[in-house]
């Protein structure tokens, strides 16, 4: 028999991880399927980031202003729509690089965010409303572990719709064909450019939602710190899920999970290298990356006109 | 010999993208209901008006030249390098250590090897991105975006934790380095040395990559590297050294900002120099002499945020605003232009 009161700390401590995987996990979720639609239409969009933090600004001005956090899910996401837009149009003018366009839309869009958002740092947004699903237990720590947003389970049902999609309509052929073969795609007549344009407004939308989520939900306000990279290292757990859906649905839970370890231990009186554990997400998807890439070889799965590929 | 026109040829989609962005600037302050024109005035007032704005934009230029440089001597070999920030982290930390441990030492042996630990602590977390890329084959813009985060991350637990100054109540640093190694300004104007160090830099990566071997083989590197295989030339070595010597100028740039404005390393180094710098390079086409300019014209920017905040009441962001503005109109006019971005 071991000591209980060990016992009861690791208890405690992993469903700590669990409740908190699940808050930490749904903003990875959203923008990892949308990056996954993007890149499965050949284009990369790094500005996704910036497209996060707009979202969450966004989301939380129109919930504030007209008290419905719902109409500010859907203001982020067509923010991000519009983003999305930019970044496609941008993309599509001859020699225009898309990581790099990716990368100035993270400035603007944070920039744009913060400039915007200087009001909104104060006023309390209406947020969204939890989903109890541990009413049944009367431990207290199982319960708020339990507590979980309508978003989590409509991401999760939106990974297998997607895989779906992409498998098995012929919307989702002929986005995979444009990603695979331009070429290809444009002897068939269909339109490269304008599917590409509206695969990374797709995708602009979901992380709009995804940064909603960040500041109506958890953490649950507005602050120029609220995102920590989460939209840039979706881009690296698609890569990671070789841009498959349900695959980067399980990487964003393996991701809030390593995300949630920080406070977590905090929560369990351990503070010492609490900034060695914040950086935990980074460092598993820096080794899982480095596991999964092999030399010299294009990754299995990855759509072919691609610039993110191997040489 | 070229014509003037080909001379000005590559200028003129830079000076379209800047009219572009101040009009679009202008525009959307005047959705905002601020004076368009008089934030114009202000910025260029504030970046350029007068010898202070001149000495604060240059003092802002002198790393950002640095940070650049971090994206663009890889670039030269083909790696898009995005994480010069985690480089200039930890190449500042690298730096403040060497006068602590040499404490008593005399002041220039002592500042050498402060600038040669900066810039191999930041060489090396980058060199790690290009051996990441070459022997396991990973996407290099992902790698040094989450290696920036981890240097970061590294930074500040050391900073709080085990180099921790127990002097440094509210504001946890590393011990000072003292005024004995601290870099002064430069005689007859109020910018410190650093900016000297930036232009040299600069100046070398220029001779270094557009005239010698070296640079020519990094550039067939990243050209084609099959045909830089085929040619014998090892392609791994190269890219490595091309990001060694990127990140050790983002170190460098770290280890001025110890040695020359904080005097200390502390989490107010991470002022966003290593993400500017992206900007100024892809928008120089990573030329190193055109960071030069690039680097003046973002420091400006930056420079000016202060004015804009006290005399037209606008949030500090404004001036972020202006840079993505700028950042999307110079990759948007790029398309105007005859060679191709990636093409340095």
């Amino acid at each position: 028999m071991s000591d209980p009161a060990s016992d009861f700390a690791l208890g405690s401590l992993l469903l700590a991880l669990l409740g908190g995987a699940m808050r930490v996990s749904t903003p990875f979720l959203f923008v990892s399927l949308g990056e996954c639609i993007t890149e499965t239409a050949g284009r990369i969009n790094l500005g996704l980031e910036g497209i996060l933090v707009f979202g969450a600004m966004s989301g939380y001005g129109v919930s504030y202003l007209t008290g419905s956090p719902w109409l500010g899910i859907l203001a982020a996401g067509c923010c991000g729509t519009l983003f999305g837009l930019l970044h496609g149009v941008l993309c599509s003018l001859p020699k225009v690089n898309d990581i790099a366009v990716g990368i100035a839309l993270m400035l603007f869009g944070t920039g744009l965010a913060f400039f915007l958002g200087k009001p909104l740092i104060q006023p309390q947004a209406p947020m969204l409303p939890p989903l109890n699903l541990g009413g049944w237990s009367d431990d207290p720590q199982v319960r708020s572990a339990l507590r979980i947003n309508v978003l989590l389970p409509i991401g999760l049902v939106l990974a297998f719709v997607l895989q779906w999609a992409l498998v098995s309509t012929r919307a989702g052929l002929v986005l995979r064909l444009v990603g695979d073969n331009a070429a290809a795609a444009r002897a068939l007549g269909y339109p490269v450019v304008p599917i590409r344009i509206a695969a990374t407004a797709a995708g602009g939308f979901l992380a709009g939602v995804g940064g909603a989520f960040l500041s109506l939900y958890y953490p649950g306000s507005w602050n120029e710190g609220l995102s920590s990279g989460q939209g840039l290292m979706a881009v690296a757990l698609v890569i990671f899920a070789r841009w498959n859906p349900v695959r980067c649905a399980l990487a964003a839970l393996l991701f809030g999970a390593a995300g949630a370890l920080g406070p977590a231990l905090q929560s369990q009186g351990i503070t010492s290298g609490y900034y060695l554990f914040n950086a935990a997400p980074y460092v598993l998807t820096l080794a899982l990356m480095a596991a999964s890439c092999t030399p010299g070889r294009i990754l299995a799965g990855a759509p072919g006109e691609l610039s993110l590929g191997n040489r | 010999m070229k014509s003037a026109w080909q001379l000005a040829a590559p200028f003129a989609p830079v000076s379209a993208a800047i009219v572009a962005a101040a009009l679009l600037f202008a525009l959307f302050l005047l959705v905002q209901g601020a004076a368009p024109l008089q934030a114009l005035e202000l910025v260029i007032q504030g970046a350029f008006g007068s010898a202070f704005a001149w000495q604060n934009t240059l003092s802002r230029a002198a790393p950002i030249m640095l940070t650049a440089l971090c994206v663009a001597l890889p670039a030269r070999a083909g790696l898009v390098i995005i994480g010069g920030e985690g480089a200039l982290a930890l190449g500042a930390l690298a730096a403040a250590m060497v006068p602590v441990v040499g404490a008593g030492w005399p002041a220039y042996p002592v500042l050498a090897l402060m600038a040669l630990a900066g810039f191999a602590a930041g060489g090396a977390w980058m060199a790690l991105v290009a051996w990441l890329r070459h022997a396991r084959g990973m996407n290099e813009t992902i790698s040094s975006l989450l290696l920036a985060y981890i240097g970061i991350a590294l930074f500040n637990f050391l900073v709080e934790g085990a180099l921790r100054d127990p002097a440094s109540l509210n504001k946890p640093s590393t011990p000072p380095i003292g005024e004995l190694y601290a870099i002064g300004p430069m005689p007859g104007f109020d910018v410190h040395w650093g900016l000297a160090w930036g232009l040299v830099v600069c100046a070398l990566a220029w001779l270094v990559m557009r005239h010698t071997v070296f640079g020519f083989s990094v550039g067939v590197a990243g050209g084609n590297p099959r045909a830089a295989q085929m040619a014998g030339l090892p392609v791994g070595m190269l890219l490595i050294a091309s990001c060694f010597l990127g990140g050790g100028c983002a170190g460098l740039a770290g280890m001025l900002e110890v040695a020359a404005v904080h005097g200390s390393a502390n989490a107010s180094l991470l002022a966003g120099y290593g993400y500017a710098g992206i900007l100024v390079s892809f928008a120089s086409r990573h030329h190193p002499l055109g960071i030069i300019a690039g680097a003046i014209l973002v420091g400006g920017i930056g420079a000016s945020g202060s004015l804009l905040q006290r005399r037209l009441d606008l949030p500090d962001a404004a001036t972020l605003v202006l840079q993505g503005t700028l950042f999307l109109a110079l990759l948007a006019f790029e398309t105007l232009n005859r060679k191709g971005l990636r093409r340095v």
